[in-house]
Parts: structure tokens; C-alpha cells; sequence
């Protein structure tokens, strides 16, 4: 790689300034304001600041429902990432063929992605309404079973999983198919000539060869489902029924703006952001070496 | 995201809407409300007839968002200094408006700029909720309203009901499951699951929903809602949900689609609901009104009322403040109190104002409106029943309607989804407490 010079020292910093300044007033600042509120118990309107230490960390790692709701954020965004990058590339090997139309279905496929979380919520909802939904009422020809979302948590939960893959899905076939693009034509003809059906070529060629995509797209799936699917879950369950579908981050926003105990939700918000730094580093630590670039 | 981080962006939207007309010299006043479409417009009438009768102040009327947003927009602007008047905050938002000590009461407001109003005139359940212990009336009523039941006429017919609204629980029972039968999809229903079946059903039988009569002699920290009362109302949602009469909606209102698109029998939700369903039914099907059911074997209350009131809050100048009561002043005239009632469908909230309402035949074209001024009249003021007042309210609520669902759906006993709501709410209410020990 070639390195690049610039000819005035203070020019790469001034180049990176807006960056920098933007990651501290938009993260630093407020990732440290959280972690020095979650020591206090803070009053709404600021009138009353009593420190207590480790008092909502107690009370948080004292609720088992904060257990539920940790489980349910694992579970939910492992769900989503796998089932997401699983029909994102089926589908992408399928676009990358030669077929007639190709740019017209590419262009379908995408689509998705420029469309909100909680406008997808919403469009979601309208599908699966319990009462005016259509798939409820084509269920219904098929079987007795309610699928009422707003008393079952399998079904909310599953409503979600869906929404949040086929949102994210546009973004992911995107990455796939110019990862497919990037693997040399030479190679998989060669397996070819070596006697190799589709499939085998899939798995012993492609598929490495796409790890570093994959790599990449798990870590920000896992994160997008972490935190993006807040206005997907705001829109269609609210965290519910019960606290089926309150995966951290709504939790914490609802506790901190819908019920105003602040520090409380800062707590929650401090403990969010370790679980994704650990997350994140166990991704880089022990996936990034079985990655082939 | 945290408080500093909320106040600047905050901060930047008061300077960027909140810059003052340089051509008036008037002196201007922010209301930040949280009425939409329709109720939306109204505000902005009263806000541009009482600009236009006087020179002086300027009524700057600005949507905020929804309740809790807007409330939140005023904590913000409280914390980054910057001057905003007046604040509609929804009925649960009140005691936390209250410890706050951010805001001007309004009684004090009005003596200090000597302007006289008969607080006496209100309806008591609505002076009862926003005033201190010692009667003195903290906020400004705006809009109330009080949950009360609708029934779909055509689908009582074609169940073989007779065209009357249940009166009793044990009624709701028996007609929804008639219902049923008949093939209507949504026997039952209700919104506003925790304020509605819960909160009110409490005070409308003179039972008490949390300690220190339901926060008014000080602030509670222990919910009563696991008693037998409560317990018996829910063992009846849950058979309810599991034999099909009961159709769960959602939380908060949204199972008004239901009802707005057809398919309930019988429902309860706000009286303010009927200018909604009158507008969505036209044309397509007939409904009727009545008062909140009861359950038999348990002493009257009154049902309580929920909407919002106006806060003032401080950190304005005094020139702003004296402006702030003239808009007071303007808005409790009952000929003003008669128009807002009559357009927006919420209770009269004066005496004075019911009977100009029944004067000029509004009742007369409107019966439905006047359902729930007779349910309050013929309800019993008791200390269960003038209002609850509890710190951090909408987790509270949410505790407890997170419950109701496991109860709808069979994951929990009533008695131990009840249990589970009062455990919860109990810590939220503690650390509210704590707060202001």
C-alpha cells in the first residue's frame, strides 16, 4: 500500500477534526454524562441529584425481569443477524446467476433497506393486525390458532424477527452480491473442471471466500439489532405483551423518557454499551481468525 | 441518550422556533401542548382569539409531540434555562409536576396578578385531582374527560339484544357472550387497559387503588390493587380473554381501532373517544352511550378523570407571567369553556359551563356528550375516588398493564399477575419517594 504524504503537518488533523469532534459531543460526552448519572438517583426537572453510588445497579441486577430482558436482546439479535445473513446470501447467490432482468430484481431486492424501522413496524402491523391483518385472516382458513400478538409473546417476538430481517435484508444482499462479484470466475470453473456440483462449490469455495462479508455483516447486524430495532418494537409491540419483546435498549428508553427515572435508565444504558463493547471485542477476538481475506 | 445531550438538542429547537417577532412588540408566551389533528386546531383557535382581543401578548401555541414527549420538551427546556411558560402535561404527569418545584402554581399566578376566578365553580372531581391539600389549585384545567361504555347498536340486534347498554359487569358478561354466538368478532373491548379496567373500576367502586388515600396526604409508595376487588374484576378480563367474550387490543388506545372500525359490541374507553367514532361510524353503523358498568356487592365511588391540565412554569419574566393570567383569565370565562367543551367533546369543567351547555340545547344534539357529565354527577366524591396521584405514574401504569397481558393471555393467575404489578410499582414508587424524602 502506498503511503500518502501530506506536505503540512496540521493538515490530517484538521482533515479528521469535524470527525473527532462530532464522536466527542455525539458519543463521548454523552457516554460519560450516562456513566456519572447512573451513580445518582436524578429527579425529572434536575431539582434533586442524590448520589447512590451503586444503588441502581443493585436494583437493576436485583430484578429478574432485567435477566428476561437480556436473555430476550441475545436470543432475538443472534435470531435476527443468522436469519438475516442466511436469506441474504440464498438470495444473493441466486441474483449474482445470469438471468434475464437481473438489474430489475436487484433493484427490488433492495428496497427494503431505504425504508425506516418504524415505518417497516408499521407496515408489518397492517400485516399481521390481529383483527384487520391479512395474514391472520389467511391463517384462519388454515387453522384455529389465534395468532394474537398483543397476548402471545412467541408471536410478537416472531413478528419482529421478521420485520427486522426483511428491513435489514436490502443491506446485507447488497454486501453479498459484491462479495459474490469479487470472487474470480477462474477459481470456481476450475472446482468445475475438478468435478464440483453447485453445492460443494458453494461451501468450499464461496463461502470462505465471502468471509470477510460475513464477518463484517454479522458484527453490524448484531448491533442494528442491538439498538436499531428500537423504532421497529416502539411501533408495533411497545415491548410487550408482558415483557416479551423489551429487549434492552427499550427498556432503558422507556424507563428513562416514558417513566423519567433517569439515572435509572442511565444505569441501563452504561450496562448496554459493555455488553456491545464485549460483544464486539469477542467478535474481533476469536471470528476474525477464521477470517480469510 | 442522556439529559445534557436531550437539552442541547432541545435547547437549539427553542431557539430555532421560539425566536420572538421582531414586528410585535408584544410580549410573547409559549404553550407547548400535545393535541393533535383535529383537538390540534381548536388550541390554535383559542390561542389566535385570544391574540386577536387584545394587543398586548402573544399566545405562541406549539405541538409538542405526544403527552410524555411533550413533557419531556419542558423538562428539557426547564434544564437548559430556557424560558418556556405554559406546559399541558397529562394527568398521570401531575404529581411529578408537582415535587418538582419548577413550576408557578396557578393560584398563586392568578393572586399575584390579582385576577379573580371562582375556583369554586369547578366541577369538584376536577378541582379535587390538580389542587393541594390545602385546596389551592396548582395547574389550570385544560381538558378532562372520564372513561365511559359504547355499545354497537346493529350488533345487539343481531345477537337479539334489546337497545340498552349493560349496566352491570355481570350484564357486560352475559350480553358479550350473546354476542358472540351471534358471531360479532370483538364482544368486548376496552382502552386504555390500566386507566380504564383498572384505575377507575378502583375508584368507581370506592375501592383504594395506593396507600395515603391514593397520594394525596403524602406521596404512596404501596399499591392496593392485588385486594379482592381487584382480583375479582381481573378473574372476570381473564375468563373473559380465555372464553372469547374479551378481546384484548393493546395498550394505551390502541383498541380504539377496534371500535372506530366496527367490530365491538360493547367498549369502554374516554368520553373524549366520541367525536373519533361519531366521525368513523357515519354511515356505516349505529352506536349508543352509557355509564361505566358495575360490579355488584361493592359500595359507589365516582370514576376519575383523566386528560390534562396547564402548567406554568417558572424561570419567565414577570411582564410574560402577567400575560400568562390574562390568557388564564380569557380561557375560564364560561362562554370560552362552553365553546372548548362543545367542540372538542371533553367535560364541561365548571359548573356554570354544564348549565350553558344544557341551556343552549347542546345535550339536546349531542346526548352522547352528556353521558359522562351524568355518570360523575350521580358518583360519590370519597377519598378513593377524587383522583390518584403517584411519582414516576407511567411506569406505574406500564407495570401494571405489562401484567394485565400476562393475565389476559394464561400466563399468570389474576391474583398473581396483580401481585407481580404491585411488587414492581412498589420499587418504582420507593425511589420516587426517595427522591423527595
Amino acid at each position: 500500500m502506498s503511503r500518502a504524504v501530506f506536505r503540512n503537518p496540521w493538515l490530517p488533523y484538521a482533515l479528521v477534526a469535524p470527525q473527532i469532534a462530532i464522536t466527542i459531543v455525539f458519543f463521548f460526552w454523552p457516554a460519560f454524562d450516562s456513566l456519572r448519572l447512573s451513580l445518582y438517583r436524578a429527579s425529572p426537572f434536575g431539582d434533586r441529584l442524590i448520589f447512590i453510588g451503586g444503588g441502581n445497579f443493585t436494583r437493576l441486577l436485583g430484578d429478574p425481569a432485567y435477566f428476561r430482558s437480556v436473555a430476550t436482546s441475545l436470543g432475538f439479535s443472534l435470531v435476527v443477524t443468522v436469519a438475516g445473513l442466511a436469506v441474504a446470501l440464498l438470495l444473493a447467490s441466486l441474483a449474482n446467476a445470469r438471468i434475464r432482468g437481473l438489474a430489475v430484481y436487484r433493484t427490488l431486492l433492495l428496497w427494503p433497506y431505504g425504508i425506516a424501522p418504524a415505518v417497516a413496524g408499521v407496515i408489518w402491523l397492517f400485516v399481521f393486525h390481529p383483527s384487520f391483518g391479512v395474514l391472520p385472516y389467511l391463517l384462519s382458513f388454515v387453522t384455529d390458532y389465534q395468532f394474537n400478538w398483543f397476548l402471545k409473546g412467541w408471536v410478537a417476538l416472531t413478528l419482529i424477527v421478521i420485520a427486522a430481517v426483511w428491513k435489514q435484508f436490502g443491506y446485507n444482499l447488497a454486501f453479498y452480491l459484491a462479495g459474490l462479484q469479487a470472487i474470480p470466475g477462474s477459481v470456481l470453473e476450475a472446482a468445475s473442471v475438478d468435478g464440483a456440483g453447485p453445492v460443494r462449490r458453494f461451501f468450499a469455495i464461496t463461502f470462505p471466500l465471502l468471509s470477510p462479508v460475513t464477518f463484517f455483516l454479522f458484527t453490524l447486524n448484531m448491533t442494528f439489532a442491538f439498538f436499531e430495532t428500537f423504532g421497529l418494537i416502539h411501533a408495533v409491540t411497545q415491548g410487550g405483551p408482558g415483557d416479551a419483546t423489551s429487549i434492552l435498549v427499550y427498556r432503558a428508553w422507556k424507563d428513562g423518557f416514558d417513566g423519567l427515572q433517569l439515572g435509572y435508565s442511565a444505569a441501563q444504558s452504561v450496562i448496554l454499551m459493555l455488553l456491545v463493547i464485549a460483544l464486539t471485542a469477542v467478535q474481533f477476538r476469536y471470528a476474525e481468525k477464521k477470517v480469510t481475506y | 441518550m442522556t439529559r445534557s445531550a436531550l437539552s442541547v438538542l432541545v435547547a437549539a429547537a427553542v431557539v430555532l422556533t421560539g425566536v420572538p417577532s421582531t414586528s410585535r412588540a408584544a410580549t410573547e408566551i409559549q404553550f407547548w401542548h400535545a393535541m393533535t389533528a383535529v383537538l390540534g386546531e381548536r388550541v390554535n383557535d383559542i390561542a389566535n382569539k385570544f391574540n386577536a382581543s387584545q394587543s398586548e401578548y402573544v399566545v405562541k401555541a406549539v405541538h409538542k409531540g405526544s403527552y410524555p414527549e411533550t413533557l419531556n420538551a419542558a423538562i428539557a427546556a426547564y434544564r437548559a434555562k430556557q424560558p418556556l411558560h405554559i406546559v399541558q402535561v397529562f394527568e398521570v404527569g401531575t404529581q411529578t409536576m408537582l415535587s418538582s418545584g419548577a413550576v408557578y402554581p396557578v393560584y398563586q399566578l392568578m393572586k399575584d396578578h390579582g385576577v379573580a376566578i371562582d375556583w369554586n365553580d369547578l366541577i369538584s372531581p376536577v378541582k379535587g385531582y390538580y389542587s393541594s391539600t390545602g385546596g389551592n389549585l396548582y395547574s389550570m384545567p385544560f381538558n378532562s374527560s372520564t372513561p365511559i361504555l359504547y355499545y354497537h347498536k346493529d350488533h345487539f340486534k343481531k345477537a337479539g339484544l334489546p337497545d340498552k347498554p349493560p349496566a352491570t359487569w355481570d350484564a357486560v358478561e352475559s350480553m358479550a357472550r350473546k354476542l358472540k354466538t351471534a358471531g360479532v368478532k370483538c364482544p368486548f373491548s376496552s382502552a386504555w387497559p390500566s386507566w380504564v379496567l383498572v384505575e377507575n373500576m378502583h375508584a368507581y367502586h370506592d375501592q383504594p387503588f395506593a396507600d395515603n388515600r391514593n397520594g394525596f396526604d403524602g406521596l404512596a409508595t404501596t399499591l392496593k390493587i392485588n385486594g379482592p376487588f381487584g382480583v375479582k374484576m381481573m378473574e372476570r378480563l381473564a375468563r373473559g380473554a380465555k372464553d372469547g367474550w374479551f378481546t384484548y387490543g393493546g395498550r394505551l388506545n390502541k383498541a380504539e381501532a377496534l371500535m372506530t372500525a366496527g367490530e365491538c359490541g360493547i367498549f369502554t374507553t374516554s368520553s373524549a373517544y366520541i367525536g373519533n367514532l361519531a366521525r368513523a361510524s357515519e354511515g356505516k353503523f349505529a352506536w349508543g352511550t352509557g355509564p361505566l358498568p358495575r360490579l355488584a356487592g361493592f359500595p359507589q365511588g365516582n370514576s376519575i378523570i383523566g386528560g390534562a391540565t396547564l402548567w406554568v412554569m417558572r424561570g419567565g419574566k414577570p411582564e410574560e407571567y402577567k400575560g400568562v393570567a390574562q390568557f388564564f383569565k380569557y380561557l375560564a370565562s364560561t362562554e370560552n369553556q362552553a365553546w372548548w367543551a362543545g367542540v372538542t367533546g371533553y367535560l364541561p369543567l365548571t359548573n356554570s359551563t354544564a348549565k350553558a351547555l344544557e341551556a343552549s340545547g347542546h345535550y339536546v344534539k349531542n346526548p352522547h356528550q352528556k353521558t359522562a357529565v351524568v355518570q360523575m354527577n350521580a358518583g360519590k366524591t370519597t377519598p378513593n375516588s377524587q383522583g390518584i396521584r403517584l411519582g414516576n405514574f407511567n411506569s406505574v401504569r406500564d407495570a401494571i398493564e405489562e401484567q394485565m397481558e400476562n393475565i389476559f393471555s394464561g400466563n399468570k393467575t389474576a391474583k398473581q399477575g396483580l401481585d407481580d404489578a404491585v411488587a414492581k410499582s412498589n420499587d418504582i414508587l420507593k425511589e420516587f419517594a426517595a427522591l423527595y424524602r
